[in-house]
């Protein structure tokens, strides 16, 4: 859109809007899924009696979150504390500190004994195993 | 003091004009910047760009930081349930101050990018002695 609508006005008033419209664009770019979203964004994906929780948790280390298993709910929790100097002068904040919570019900009991978590730039990985009694049982059928 | 490149005329059209060769995500990563007396330290944030991925560069004024998210899909899962997305990150700061660009120092850890850009000597504050005659 080069070519302005009013010219004999010298100045065009649809600029500013269209600013504003490409500001909007940029802004909203990154939010593909909803726009206030839960912190930590959590992805969850099934295996063969396994489940993979994942959350994106960046600048979080393994001492700053907690992971809690009760039966088939899965529990993560943790703080974020701004490490910025002192007298230092904000210009942009656009990170989120302090306290988290999410909890996830899965689809089966998982053996608490075979969690495996770790982090891997910022995203946390919890692999978690179901149950020896909870898993489902082939029967065989006899023929008569 | 560092603001983002909005007008038109000095760059080239907005990324979210033009089409991407792959269709993997761009995301806008949110980020804190704050000025000590020396420094400029922007904190971004790009889980799942590891170390080779990071790709700095400023130009004049114009700071560009790009990542590249190595995380990969595990195999033998199949996704049930997703509230975020494995994407690139990508975005532009104006910054106002001249910085001495043989020492800038950047760092990522856990996902974090911290990026600490010393000022030049002529932008830093100074002191004048007032004598008396």
């Amino acid at each position: 859109m080069a070519l302005s609508e009013f010219p004999r006005l010298g100045f065009d008033p649809f600029l500013e809007l269209r600013r504003m419209q490409s500001e909007m664009n940029r802004l909203f770019s990154g939010y593909g899924f909803a726009a206030a979203r839960d912190f930590p964004p959590i992805n969850i994906s099934l295996g063969e009696n396994r489940v993979l929780v994942s959350a994106e948790l960046p600048g979080v280390t393994s001492g700053e979150v907690t992971l809690n298993l009760q039966d088939d709910v899965m529990t993560l929790e943790g703080k974020r504390e701004p490490k910025a100097q002192e007298n230092a002068n904000w210009q942009r904040r656009e990170r989120a500190y302090g306290s988290f919570s999410r909890t996830v019900q899965l689809p089966f009991r998982v053996d608490a004994e075979k969690v495996q978590a770790r982090f891997h730039n910022g995203i946390l990985e919890v692999e978690l195993e179901r149950r020896e009694s909870d898993r489902p049982k082939k029967i065989e059928i006899r023929a008569a | 003091m560092a603001q983002e490149v909005t007008s038109a005329a000095q760059n080239p059209p907005a990324p979210a004009s033009l089409e991407r060769a792959s269709n993997r995500p761009v995301f806008v990563p949110p980020s804190d910047i704050y000025e000590t007396r020396d420094n400029i330290v922007v904190l971004a944030e790009m889980p799942g760009v590891g170390p080779d991925g990071v790709d700095i560069t400023l130009e004049r004024r114009v700071l560009t930081i790009r990542g590249r998210s190595s995380a990969v899909e595990r195999a033998g899962y199949q996704r049930v349930h997703s509230e975020y997305a494995h994407g690139d990150y990508e975005r532009v700061f104006t910054l106002s101050e001249n910085i001495d660009r043989d020492r800038i120092e950047a760092t990522l850890r856990d996902g974090v990018l911290h990026l600490v850009l010393p000022k030049a000597e002529t932008a830093r504050p100074k002191r004048i002695e007032l004598r008396t005659s």
